[in-house]
């Protein structure tokens, strides 16, 4: 008798303890998911190093962007969440929100408006492109090339395919996304018209003609650290990868390269949160991203790494490199010199196609 | 002396106690072993079980749009005509609970594996379905009589069933689910237009109906002018109306599908049956042969190299044998990552290697020789990688062999040869086969050297596998194709075995 009393005792004893966290207790953890490397780091110095220090909450990161979607799907499936705010591209974002995998976000509601008092929505524009995204950088693939290895500077993406005047090996990523539209570019077709020719046989046909001019000449990479390398190492005369890879091989490795920004292909990478985290988690975690993706946290970010902040506000407060003390805008994918001519990787017409696509693209490679 | 059973010192039959000792020893062992053979069948046998099973399982489509699928199963996918409009409003139905549930993008992307553009046709349906033109359906009931406004007359009618009306019945039915799952309340609920749909649907249908409401509803049924579905549908998106959508999730309707696994051999299921892929999208067949050809190359590769590595260890004073071993070790110890960029380094055009050829004039500038991002590389890569797996099962067996067999040999009359080929090498096979079983093993499921240094040649089957676990999501492929490479190592486990016995196989002592 007296142990059922004991157990029921403690029992409620746990129920209110419970529902009192829940009462707008915020947890003292996160676990963070990112990307590793240098960019992690700029998150680290621009967001969660000054938010700990107001808060005093502790940080766990965990280096699994590139694998975010198939493992918190394995985690919905287990009814286990160990994440609170998971870092990814706009792509598996716009996935996990389909799949009821993130929470939908209020975004005027739940997140910071700028210093005039824009609401956030108007703020990001166009950005959001899911319910559950919080978008907080624009970076781009563009091509870096050996200043010293060829005679021209290249002006046009389509210098990929001229050997004649820009010999030497390239590398492209290892996917259809991006080069398949190059290829189209380069083979006379606009930019308007690309998606409606790439949805033929024909037009798909003519993609990898394109391609196989150059299939020979090409070092095909999985990951982001591999054009910089190639480069580095004279292996490769002309590559594409993300623009701050490049920014940090030229600035900060002091490497003969340049930046051939034509054609860039501009994505986005932003936070969700994860659906399902128990109240005082979740607190948490939106507390942090609104924290995180104010109009001078996100310029903030943009001091250590070259990426654009995804706020309209943010852009006027881009200042100088924190370590190298250079100015970064010019740096920037978006900024106007820069952005001549782009295109914005086209995430529903992907979905579709991906699968597909890249079934041939393998074919093709391993022919 | 009795004639009787030998009799214990208990009394009871020698036979049946000694039985009863021995269930009891057998018992204890099991009880030993019980922890580590519990942990490894919750750790390990049922996730691997559980992921294999993916390979057919398919219930996605019967558990996302069931009443689609009924309905299809009486369409001829063969007669070029769309379904009826039945079908088409059954798929309504389904529509508006998955996106309800936030399921039907899921299907989509399940169903865009099987034909090109399904993700969005589900993802856009999804996002108008709530704004059907089926609102007429509740206007129109609503104004005949405004107690079709209120959640309890439905309650009332649907809740336990209505034969006379089992479309609205089951409508109402999954509705209620829905509500309740979102907390809410059915009785304070207004009804959706889907349950107009329904309700128009089946008092067109039917004729006697026991309430005055209904009878009432169905007299006033003139007056409204019919929705169709499939307009609607149509209006969404025009691939509605194209029969390979429907034949698609006709096909794909079963609980378990033979699929994945066509897709893995480069076949595909469609409408019609089994058919080869294009010949543009055909890659796994070959990938599969790559990957067993090239992990024979770099097992033998690995005896070739491993073998006198091992001698030398085992017959060298045991102060090298040290040293050496530690070598063997250490990059064993070393980063994975390190070691196939270090592959980098050495092995690219403008690497080590071609500098030194240049520079010492074997070659000329533009001569530089391809080693890596090629098949070439991924077996110099791995073959460094997994040498470790061979030599220490070569070593340990060596250790064992007694020096004076050799010195037998040779006192008989060998030749060095002789003696190393008919004494030494037959007592040092059972490590040969250990390691060579190590080392295939690893090799055949081994992917992140492959996809480093392996260019376009030199990936392996397991690399597709993870693009579909961790890229593509297509959880489905990945466990077929798991599961062929499985099977596939099994049988030549067993062909093994056959061949030279796996009793021959010795790790050491």
């Amino acid at each position: 008798m007296k142990l059922t009393t004991t157990i029921l005792a403690t029992g409620a004893l746990a129920i209110s303890a419970s529902a009192s966290f829940a009462d707008g207790h915020m947890a003292d953890e996160l676990t963070l998911v990112s990307w590793g490397g240098a960019y992690q780091k700029s998150q680290q110095r621009a967001y969660s190093e000054p938010y700990a220090a107001e808060t005093g909450v502790s940080f766990t990161w965990d280096e699994s962007s590139a694998e975010a979607v198939a493992k918190l799907r394995a985690m919905n499936e287990a009814g286990n969440i160990t994440w609170d705010v998971v870092d990814v591209v706009a792509a598996d974002a716009i996935r996990l929100c389909d799949e009821g995998l993130a929470l939908e976000i209020d975004h005027d509601e739940q997140l910071a408006a700028a210093p005039d008092g824009t609401p956030a929505s108007e703020d990001f524009g166009e950005l959001i492109v899911s319910d559950c995204f919080i978008p907080q950088i624009v970076y781009s693939t563009a091509f870096g090339y050996r200043t010293d290895l060829l005679d021209s500077a290249p002006t046009s993406v389509c210098a990929i395919f001229d050997q004649e005047t820009y010999p030497g090996k390239r590398s492209l990523e290892k996917r259809p996304i991006a080069n398949l539209e190059w290829a189209l570019i380069c083979d006379g077709v606009d930019i308007s018209e690309v998606y409606d020719v790439l949805e033929t046989e024909e037009g798909q046909a003519r993609a990898f003609a394109k391609l196989d001019t150059i299939k020979d000449d090409t070092i095909w990479w999985s990951a982001g650290a591999e054009t910089p390398q190639l480069l580095a190492d004279g292996e490769v005369t002309i590559g594409s990868t993300y623009n701050g890879r490049l920014f940090s091989v030229i600035e900060e490795q002091n490497q003969p390269v340049g930046i051939l920004w034509d054609w860039q292909m501009f994505d986005l990478d932003g936070w969700i949160i994860p659906a399902g985290l128990p109240e005082d988690r979740l607190a948490r975690a939106l507390d942090f991203v609104s924290y995180a993706t104010d109009t001078q946290r996100l310029a903030d970010q943009a001091k250590y790494i070259s990426y654009g902040p995804a706020r309209a506000s943010s852009a006027p407060l881009v200042g100088k490199h924190a370590d190298l003390g250079i100015d970064m805008a010019p740096h920037m994918p978006t900024d106007p010199a820069n952005a001549v001519n782009t295109f914005l990787f086209n995430y529903e017409w992907w979905a579709d196609y991906r699968d597909d696509l890249d079934a041939k693209f393998q074919a093709w490679l391993a022919q | 002396m009795s004639d009787g059973p030998v009799l214990a010192a208990d009394g009871t039959p020698l036979k049946r106690s000694l039985a009863r000792a021995l269930r009891r020893e057998k018992m204890r062992a099991f009880l030993l072993v019980a922890p580590l053979l519990i942990f490894i069948m919750v750790t390990f046998v049922a996730p691997i079980a559980d992921m294999l099973f993916r390979s057919v399982e398919n219930n996605i489509v019967r558990d996302t749009i069931p009443r689609t699928v009924q309905a299809l199963r009486s369409w001829d996918s063969n007669s070029d005509e769309l379904p009826p409009e039945a079908a088409f409003s059954a798929f309504y139905t389904d529509l508006v609970f998955a996106e309800e549930r936030k399921l039907h993008t899921r299907l989509g992307s399940r169903l865009n594996y099987e034909k090109t553009g399904m993700s969005s046709l589900f993802r856009k349906s999804g996002r108008r379905v709530g704004r059907f033109d089926t609102d007429e359906y509740s206007k129109a009931f609503t104004g005949l009589d405004a107690a079709w406004e209120d959640p309890a007359t439905w309650n009332r009618l649907f809740a336990t069933g209505n034969t006379a009306m089992p479309e609205t019945s089951d409508t109402y039915a999954t509705w209620r689910a829905v509500i309740l799952e979102n907390e809410d309340d059915p009785l304070a609920e207004e009804p959706w237009d889907v349950l107009f749909n329904a309700l128009y649907r089946d008092l067109s249908n039917g004729n006697a109906f026991d309430d005055p409401l209904l009878s009432a509803a169905k007299a006033g049924l003139g007056s409204i002018e019919p929705v169709s579905i499939r307009e609607q549908l149509v209006d969404v998106d025009e691939d509605w109306e194209d029969p390979e959508v429907w034949k698609t999730i006709q096909t794909y309707a079963a609980s378990y599908t033979p699929g994945y696994f066509l897709n893995s051999a480069d076949l595909q299921l469609t409408g019609e049956g089994v058919s080869a892929r294009p010949e543009n999208e055909r890659i796994y067949i070959k990938l599969f042969q790559r990957t067993l050809f090239m992990s024979l190359v770099i097992t033998f590769s690995c005896i070739l190299l491993g073998y006198p590595v091992a001698w030398l260890l085992a017959n060298l004073p045991a102060r090298t044998a040290n040293v050496l071993l530690i070598l063997v070790l250490l990059p064993f110890w070393t980063s994975l990552l390190v070691r196939t960029s270090a592959w980098k380094v050495l092995l690219q055009q403008q690497g080590v290697i071609n500098d030194i050829l240049v520079w010492s004039g074997l070659i000329d500038d533009a001569g530089r020789l391809v080693m890596i991002n090629n098949q070439t590389g991924t077996i110099i890569a791995m073959t460094h990688i997994l040498l470790p797996f061979m030599i220490l099962p070569l070593y340990s067996v060596m250790k064992t062999i007694p020096p004076s067999y050799l010195r037998a040999a040779k006192s008989l009359g060998a030749t060095n040869w002789t003696a190393f080929w008919r004494v030494y090498f037959p007592n040092s096979v059972p490590g040969i086969g250990a390691g060579s079983i190590l080392v295939f093993i690893l090799a055949i499921g081994y992917y992140i050297t492959p996809e480093l240094v392996g260019g376009t040649q030199g990936v392996f089957i397991s690399n597709r596998i993870a693009f579909h676990i961790s890229s593509s999501l297509n959880w489905g492929l990945a466990a077929a194709l798991g599961t062929i490479l499985l099977a596939a190592v099994l049988i030549l486990y067993w062909a093994y075995d056959k061949m030279v016995g796996i009793d021959n196989v010795k790790l050491g002592g």
